[in-house]
């Protein structure tokens, strides 16, 4: 148990509130479930806020295809865990059906093209809200997010004309077609997840402690080595010892060096730390405004 | 022991270097990651500007960057040994009033910006009002720029007398004056050795000290029943938990509660967390609240001490903030929301609008239009359980929804 005056028990709070007026506001929700840190504190997060019922909205995986194996068995032995359901789509049908295009050539990533295949989704589930682990301490774009964020019925985000959002009187009304992205832990920040997830002893997937990996050093990135990756012959595999600080796509995520080991390590680690966790993220370093452009587009 | 969470907003005219101000807070407490001044300091270069531009660690959507303004609130966070901090930046354009209002509802301080060559300007008039109507009870003024006034002590002096003569007549518990230069970094988290004349904290020191804790209202205990929890399963086949978060007030376990707009009232069986029962529970957490007898009790009711009752009305005073460029009407019909009732409106009647240069209030002008404040009256559909927003500012507050755009387009508190 905590100390009372913790802010994690504000920010915890905050964000079952925030879960509990989704489940009363909405009619069809969905969890999105990434197998990261975030989503997983998320979906613990719902656990709590709903028991002894059970979570009354599905997880919802995009799968990608590019997945670090351990991120799929974590998954798996998690959604019994938390005895939530779990709905997967999958990117590769939305390629083999022609609704996008596989992206070609050395950096080549399946990250974009989640966007349809979410959108594609929410649809055929006629999802009228779409919960997220999206943080605003991550990065600019997402600063700017609201607790309930409105999409069109194109799935867009406008960021220059949002919604007032006052005290914790949240908005939800919104026309046929149209939904809703709420984002529950936008007040966390990366240290106060980690801090959480050891107070709470929360699982997490072993890619997030030290461990070796063969990887490519590129633009300063250390990319794992997979199938997923195509390397040039001049980039040479070398072995590192390394821990990811954020789980995304094998092709698109940097690992850092590090030899922290355990929970306590890693927070030491992060507590410390002079780059931020994006910092990791190859997607995130495609333009200055690479995310706010995949936001408005209808990204995570 | 740390002093826990301190929710800040930044307000006051556009350019006044709000964004600034907050970039120089982080850099200077050491909250600004490597990539971050990588990104920011490639930026100010390929706009070919002299310095790093700190204010683009906040403006962080492409139209912002491209006019150097502030658009839509933006969240930073950093946290020093004494506390955590959570900062919005809120835009100074008048146009974007409602994003500030949005910035400034769940914080406990404000942080508002004068520049010291214009001095006190419509909006910062406008966003003191705002951030008075709110019920912020501790406001500091920086008077930035004091680097392009040769840090004069006059200067400074003759906007604190100006500042003082307009907000005597708004109720504000607590205002500082704090002299800075956000751009050099001036007594905001250093001491100004330029500015020797002034002997009180930096904006770091204050924000650490002041003591926001006691403002919540911890004497009417007040639970909006959010959402009711029945597993329908073999192992809680009975269960019926009223799960919410409390608004204000402490009760525990045994205490008595009545239900509104029922009238019945049981005592408190149980107060339950995924972690444990509790024995008691203060504003703030959120919990689920398990009742000895078996009353009907949905979203929306509100449970409430049997002799601690609060106001029930249909015909409702309150302030308004407007937030839209469709105008208010009399006559109209609104949703509304309020806690976690919905129900809807129709208003009476306009008793004045404030001017916003003068803070009076002006009778004959029934027109409430975008970033207008004014008393409004009020009838809902059914009657609504409510403190003065002054009280209570949970459950004083209320937001008004255009029903044909389902926008929100005003902020209403309780007179």
């Amino acid at each position: 148990m905590r100390s009372k005056n913790s802010h994690l028990n504000t920010l915890e709070s905050e964000s079952i509130y925030i879960l509990r007026e989704v489940a009363a506001q909405f009619e069809k929700t969905a969890l999105l479930f990434s197998g990261g840190k975030d989503s997983i504190v998320l979906s613990h997060l719902a656990r709590k806020a709903f028991w002894p019922a059970k979570i009354p909205f599905p997880l919802l995986h995009i799968d990608t295809g590019h997945n670090f194996p351990e991120t799929i068995r974590y998954r798996d032995d998690w959604v019994k865990k938390i005895d939530a359901r779990l709905i997967v789509k999958y990117v590769q049908d939305s390629i083999d059906k022609g609704r996008v295009k596989e992206e070609k050539g050395y950096n080549a990533s399946r990250n974009l093209l989640q966007t349809v295949t979410l959108l594609d989704a929410i649809e055929e589930l006629k999802l009228d809200a779409a919960i997220g682990g999206a943080r605003r301490d991550e990065e600019k774009a997402r600063a700017k997010e609201r607790f309930f964020s409105h999409r069109d019925e194109f799935g867009q985000w406008n960021p220059k004309d949002q919604r007032p959002e006052l005290w914790n009187l949240f908005n939800g009304r919104k026309n046929i077609g149209e939904h809703f992205r709420v984002f529950p832990l936008s007040n966390w920040t990366e240290l106060d997840v980690w801090q959480y997830i050891k107070e709470e002893n929360i699982p997490i997937p072993s890619i997030y402690y030290s461990h070796p990996r063969e990887c490519i050093n590129r633009d300063g990135q250390l990319i794992s080595m997979s199938d997923f990756l195509l390397a040039k012959e001049t980039e040479e595999i070398g072995s590192y010892t390394v821990r990811f600080r954020t789980i995304g796509d094998m092709s698109c995520t940097g690992a850092v060096i590090s030899n922290a080991s355990n929970i306590d390590e890693v927070i030491e680690e992060i507590s410390v730390s002079r780059v931020t966790e994006r910092g990791t993220r190859s997607d995130d370093k495609r333009s200055e405004a690479a995310m706010e452009d995949r936001k408005k587009a209808g990204y995570f | 022991m740390t002093k826990g969470l301190l929710r800040v907003f930044t307000a006051g005219s556009v350019d006044d270097g709000k964004s600034t101000l907050i970039g120089r807070l982080l850099y200077d407490t050491k909250s600004i990651y490597e990539d971050q001044y990588e990104s920011i300091k490639a930026s100010s270069e390929l706009r070919g500007e002299e310095n790093v531009n700190l204010a683009l660690l906040t403006d962080g959507l492409r139209a912002e960057r491209e006019q150097g303004i502030t658009i839509d609130v933006a969240y930073r966070y950093f946290s020093t040994p004494q506390r955590k901090f959570i900062i919005a930046d809120t835009p100074g354009h008048i146009q974007y009033t409602r994003n500030m209002v949005t910035g400034s509802s769940n914080a406990d301080l404000a942080i508002i910006m004068v520049d010291a060559r214009n001095g006190i300007t419509e909006q910062t008039r406008r966003h003191t009002l705002i951030t008075s109507l709110i019920g912020i009870k501790h406001i500091v003024v920086c008077v930035n720029k004091m680097d392009i006034v040769d840090f004069k002590r006059e200067v400074f002096e003759k906007i604190r007398h100006e500042f003082q003569s307009f907000s005597s007549t708004l109720e504000v518990a607590n205002v500082q004056f704090i002299p800075v230069s956000a751009l050099s970094g001036d007594n905001v988290v250093h001491k100004s050795e330029k500015i020797a004349w002034y002997k009180g904290e930096t904006l770091l020191e204050y924000l650490e000290n002041v003591n926001a804790t006691n403002d919540e209202n911890r004497l009417d205990f007040r639970f909006p029943v959010q959402y009711v929890i029945r597993p329908q399963s073999k192992e809680y086949h009975d269960y019926r938990g009223y799960a919410g978060i409390v608004a204000s007030g402490v009760i525990k376990k045994g205490d008595t509660v009545t239900a509104l707009p029922s009238g019945f009232s049981s005592k408190i069986k149980s107060i339950e967390t995924y972690d444990g029962p509790i024995e008691g529970v203060v504003s703030g957490m959120s919990v689920t609240i398990l009742l000895e007898d078996d009353i009907d009790i949905s979203r929306g009711d509100i449970l409430v001490r049997e002799n601690n009752r609060p106001i029930t009305e249909q015909n409702i005073d309150l302030m308004i903030c407007w937030l839209n460029e469709r105008k208010l009407a009399i006559g109209s019909r609104y949703a509304i929301k309020h806690t976690t009732k919905d129900l809807k409106g129709i208003v009476k009647d306009v008793q004045y609008k404030i001017n916003i240069d003068t803070l009076q209030q002006v009778e004959d002008d029934k027109e409430i239009g975008l970033n207008d404040v004014g008393r409004i009256s009020i009838r809902t559909t059914s009657p609504l359980f409510f403190d003065s927003y002054l009280k209570n500012r949970n459950t004083g507050s209320l937001i008004l929804i255009d029903e044909t755009t389902n926008e929100t387009v005003g902020a209403g508190m309780i007179v």
